[in-house]
């Protein structure tokens, strides 16, 4: 990498100060905003025809590849190359980006491209600007993981990983570590073979010792290519997995407990269901005391209420010996009821209707009241209209038992669609259905005969 | 370390291009940023620190060498000659006669140097500046200063790849300092020189000067063909340095001043037509007679064929251009003296001409031009064998079609326009391996993707031609309307013919009286539709914009209808008859 330096030293273009003109770098290309973005900032000043001609360029090449005409899309990406050498130095240097973007696009669906032309290619855009570098290395290297080229791209990886600018290395520490968790991850790749060698093999083998030595020179690395990533904030999921998979694998629970630990609950990283989703899983394969558990899950719980952890977190709370971890599992239950896509959830009706029951019985009705307040004016219409009785009746007759005895509790007998839709045409087929439903036909009939309902208790 | 010390080497690192060198032990520069050292080692500056002078001469040596690869001496109004040499040369090649090269714009570029006090006068600008700078030093003569071409007054033109000698060296001390920003002499005076009412040299203004001597020797090119050409490349504009001969190294300001990244725009280069005709003082051009090409009655026929209208429509530009006065010698003769700031336009009147005359014959109200189409249909359904009468729908679907194709090329091949020179430009010594490496850089991109295109499009270039559409039967295929009739929407009417169409709409009610230059303005979505694809059409033609057509269009109206203007302002304007 050696030219173009000029890129970062000078960042006052080098044109006469005519034309001087702060534009924001923008990378997206969308012609509406790019002209208003240019009528500001030029502020009214004639823009010169280049200008034009690069922008329309441009324009005419997301077209192409919208309609996937690559050829057309490469013909007008030969003119667009002039971009690079725009006068203004702004868009000098947000040009390579653009080009490389473009560029590798048109490659990756040209017919005529191949993986030499592409390779060519990335590694010209490589060499402009240096600033490009990392990321035009790591996207080539994706380039080539998705064509199969395996040794290519790790190959490729490490080239970039050694990679070292002066000073403006430092600005893209974060780049390098990802390189390198790129890297970390085609090696985990790697290991995770071994590791179904391994355990295809006997372990009284000669082969099964070299092997598990291979394995651990393996693992070394990679953790060293992962940590540095991992400290940093962001959302690493893939990485933080593997990585912890193989601190497991190698014993180093403390070690993988404290990446975790981190991933979930360090202030500076983004909110990420799935780190405290990982934290869980691997704290119950740690068997943690359930207080532990329940207060992983109390976070997913208010980050993502529909989570299907709320079940597990429902049955974590049920048996908790907290009063208010009950009451807590109340709310969970209706929580996950409330979206669309947990509607037809079994479990977690069954969990309901048990619960409810459960919770009358210990004459908790106040609980169940604060649930169903603020959602007495949509859950009839979103759970319990006449429409899903018949459909859930249909597709499947214990949803529509759970429901149906929900409903009953929480509407009471007179006032439910559902459960008058349902047992219309049931009452004739519960009589045939036999013994299997008899548990349910007695909780109706219990309900039916007058168990305090929600509704009626007001 | 020795950063002080190695302050004075500001080449770019080989390596990272930073420039921040240190000296190591043996006074070799090394990079600060990626530690590569280089082969070049620190001058000796200090003679009486190094009593071997063998090695001061060696350096002396070096440096006289750098100094011979810089090139010739070169003033800037000599790279605009040369531009203008080309220009006229592709305009001679296009059919132009070969007094223009050597006689009219030779003349005018001659008076525009003595104008602009450059040479042909006393005491020229580069003299009193040489003098002042070499104050002190009289050994050089006064003549020697003088750009080297205008000492050479015998031939006409000074052939741009003549034979030249290398800059005498008396000239080094002054080509050493003028240099450091530019390769010309004189390129950042130049770029500095402002004095009131001097019209400075720009590349627009070498297209002023080829406009200026075609319109005096009347030659058959107006200003739209002439940007047309620039623009289609038949005649050099951008990149015209490329041409230059080797010796002349352009860099620095030469960039600002002679690589542009624009097209030329009718309305600019108008404006600089009159600037340095009133500049140069020049009289008054030959008269614009009906047998010029210029006058409206031939560019209206002309444009009639290009946009496919049927002949008989000659008959009503001429009375047009007879009512509204604007035929006249000398109306239609530029001169600078007398009609301070004045010229015609004359494509664009001729245009607008035409435009009128679809208005009185049609309305363009974007009703009546449709039910006097549906007459033509039927009259034409009912005559087969007679000539067809014109049919304006049939017209407006054809060029509509035409049209949009023509536009979409047009602006593909802006799209595609290469701007940047094979030759890159650069602004100062330092950049110039950096330019040189990012041109290579884009050639072998460019390479790379044109690999990737099917057969490459090296389409022949359009041989060039004043005419941009082609109608002829065969080509296509019996949509040329040139021979229609327009007999459908006139009827006699005693002696005379009359239109069917009695009314009329004025393209702008009230002009504009405040100071702003234009006398009125174009808001597309206020007129008919059908005005607004005629506007389109024409301008797209032209190259010009949509709103300069419609002033003109309407300044034509404003002679036309004189009266309508004067006596009722307030009174509709729909109402006039057309009288034949």
């Amino acid at each position: 990498m050696s030219d173009f330096s000029e890129d970062l030293l000078r960042p006052t273009p080098e044109d006469d100060p005519a034309e001087t003109s702060v534009r924001p770098r923008s990378g997206m290309c969308l012609p509406w905003l790019q002209k208003q973005v240019e009528s500001v900032a030029t502020r009214g000043k004639k823009e010169k025809d280049f200008a034009q001609t690069t922008s329309a360029c441009l324009s005419f090449i997301q077209e192409a590849l919208l309609k996937h005409q690559w050829q057309r899309a490469a013909e007008f990406m030969h003119s667009c190359l002039q971009i690079l050498e725009d006068s203004d130095s702004h868009k000098r240097q947000a040009a390579p980006e653009i080009i490389w973007k473009l560029g590798s696009e048109i490659l990756y669906y040209h017919p005529k491209s191949s993986v030499e032309t592409f390779n060519t290619f990335a590694d010209r855009m490589k060499n402009i600007g240096v600033m490009n570098y990392l990321t035009i290395s790591l996207q080539h290297a994706l380039y080539l993981l998705h064509h199969g080229m395996f040794d290519d791209a790790s190959r490729n990886l490490s080239q970039a990983e050694t990679w070292r600018y002066g000073e403006k290395s430092s600005s893209q520490e974060a780049l390098i570590n990802l390189v390198q968790a790129y890297k970390g991850l085609l090696q985990y790749y790697t290991w995770s073979k071994k590791k179904k060698e391994l355990s295809e093999l006997d372990e009284d083998d000669y082969a099964y010792s070299t092997a598990s030595q291979n394995m651990f020179k393996h693992s070394w690395k990679t953790s060293v290519s992962f940590s540095a990533l991992v400290q940093t904030p962001g959302v690493w999921d893939p990485f933080v997995k593997s990585y912890v998979e193989m601190l497991e694998f190698y014993g180093d629970q403390d070690g993988a407990r404290e990446v975790l630990t981190n991933y979930a609950y360090d202030e500076k990283f983004p909110s990420n269901p799935n780190a405290h989703v990982y934290l869980y899983n691997f704290l119950k394969r740690e068997k943690a005391p359930r207080e532990k558990l329940i207060s992983v899950l109390k976070i997913l719980y208010q980050i993502v209420p529909s989570h299907t952890l709320m079940l597990e977190f429902h049955r974590l709370l049920r048996k908790s010996d907290k009063e208010e971890h009950h009451k807590l599992g109340l709310e969970v239950l209706f929580g996950v009821l409330d979206f669309a896509g947990c509607t037809k959830n079994l479990t977690a009706w069954q969990y309901l209707a048990k619960y409810l029951r459960q919770i009358l019985m210990g004459s908790h009705l106040a609980w169940v009241q604060d649930e169903w307040n603020s959602r007495k004016n949509w859950w009839p219409g979103f759970h319990f209209s006449s429409f899903w009785a018949k459909s859930d009746w249909k597709e499947d007759k214990a949803l529509a038992y759970e429901k149906a005895f929900v409903a009953g509790i929480l509407l009471g007998k007179a006032r439910c669609d559902y459960q008058q839709t349902r047992t219309q045409p049931s009452d004739k087929h519960l009589r045939q259905e036999g013994a299997s439903q008899n548990q349910h036909n007695q909780v109706t009939a219990t309900t039916a005969r007058g168990q305090p309902c929600v509704k009626c208790a007001h | 370390m020795d950063r002080e010390e190695a302050k004075e080497f500001r080449e770019r690192c080989a390596q990272c291009d930073a420039v921040s060198w240190g000296l190591t032990d043996e006074g070799k520069y090394y990079c600060t940023s990626c530690h590569n050292v280089t082969e070049r080692s620190k001058d000796v500056l200090n003679s009486e620190a190094i009593p071997n002078t063998k090695i001061q001469a060696i350096n002396r040596g070096l440096k006289k060498r750098n100094k011979l690869e810089k090139g010739w001496d070169w003033y800037v109004c000599e790279g605009f000659q040369h531009v203008l040499c080309q220009q006229a040369e592709a305009l001679k090649a296009l059919g132009v006669g070969p007094e223009l090269k050597n006689q009219v714009l030779h003349n005018f570029w001659k008076r525009y140097l003595q104008k602009s006090k450059q040479a042909y006068c006393e005491n020229p600008v580069h003299a009193r500046k040489r003098k002042a700078s070499v104050l002190g030093s009289p050994s050089h003569a006064d003549w020697e200063s003088e750009p080297a071409l205008l000492s050479d007054a015998s031939g006409p033109f000074v052939e741009s790849d003549g034979p030249r000698k290398p800059s005498p060296p008396s000239r080094a001390s002054h080509s050493e300092m003028a240099s450091i920003c530019s390769g010309s002499l004189d390129g950042v005076e130049y770029s500095l020189r402002k004095e009131k009412g001097l019209v400075k040299m720009a590349m627009p203004t070498t297209l002023a000067l080829c406009g200026l001597s075609l319109l005096w020797q009347r030659e058959a090119l107006a200003l739209s063909d002439l940007l047309r050409f620039v623009e289609e490349g038949h005649i050099p504009y951008v990149n015209a340095f490329e041409r230059f001969p080797e010796e002349m190294k352009l860099y620095g300001r030469d960039k600002g001043i002679f690589a542009i990244e624009s097209w030329p725009s009718y309305e600019d280069v108008y404006r600089q037509m009159i600037d340095v005709a009133t500049f140069l003082d020049l009289p008054r051009f030959p008269a614009i007679t009906e047998d010029c090409y210029l006058h409206p009655n031939i560019l209206c026929r002309k444009y009639l064929m290009e946009v496919n209208l049927p002949d008989e429509m000659y008959d009503f530009t001429c009375q047009v251009v007879k009512m509204a006065g604007i035929g006249e010698v000398d109306f239609l003769t530029f001169d600078p003296i007398a009609r301070k700031g004045r010229t015609v336009k004359y494509d664009v009147q001729a245009v607008a001409v035409i435009v009128t005359v679809l208005k009185l014959l049609f309305l363009l109200d974007d009703n009546v031009e449709w039910s006097l189409s549906a007459i033509a249909e039927t009259y034409n359904e009912e005559n087969k064998e007679d000539k067809p009468c014109f049919d304006f729908r049939k017209w407006y679907q054809v060029m509509k079609k035409s049209f949009d194709e023509k536009k979409q090329k047009w602006e593909e091949a802006r799209a595609k326009f290469v701007w940047k020179s094979k030759k890159p430009l650069y602004h100062s010594p330092i950049d110039r391996s950096v330019v040189y490496k990012r041109r290579e850089m884009v050639v072998n991109l460019q390479k790379q993707f044109s690999t990737l295109v099917d057969s490459i499009p090296t389409a022949p270039k359009n041989s060039p031609s004043s005419f941009q559409f082609n109608w002829t039967e065969e080509v296509t295929g019996g949509t040329c309307f040139h021979g229609h009739s327009l007999q459908g929407i006139l009827y006699k009417k005693g002696q005379s013919v009359t239109t069917m169409n009695s009314l009329y709409w004025l393209s702008t009610q009230k002009f504009c009286k405040s100071y702003c230059k234009h006398v009125t303005t174009y808001e597309e979505s206020n007129f008919s539709l059908t005005y607004q694809f005629i506007i389109n059409l024409f301008s797209f033609l032209l190259r010009i914009k949509t709103y300069s057509l419609h002033e003109e269009v309407s300044l034509i109206e404003k002679r036309l209808f004189k009266k309508k203007y004067s006596t009722a302002k307030t009174k509709s304007s729909r109402s006039r008859k057309v009288r034949k």
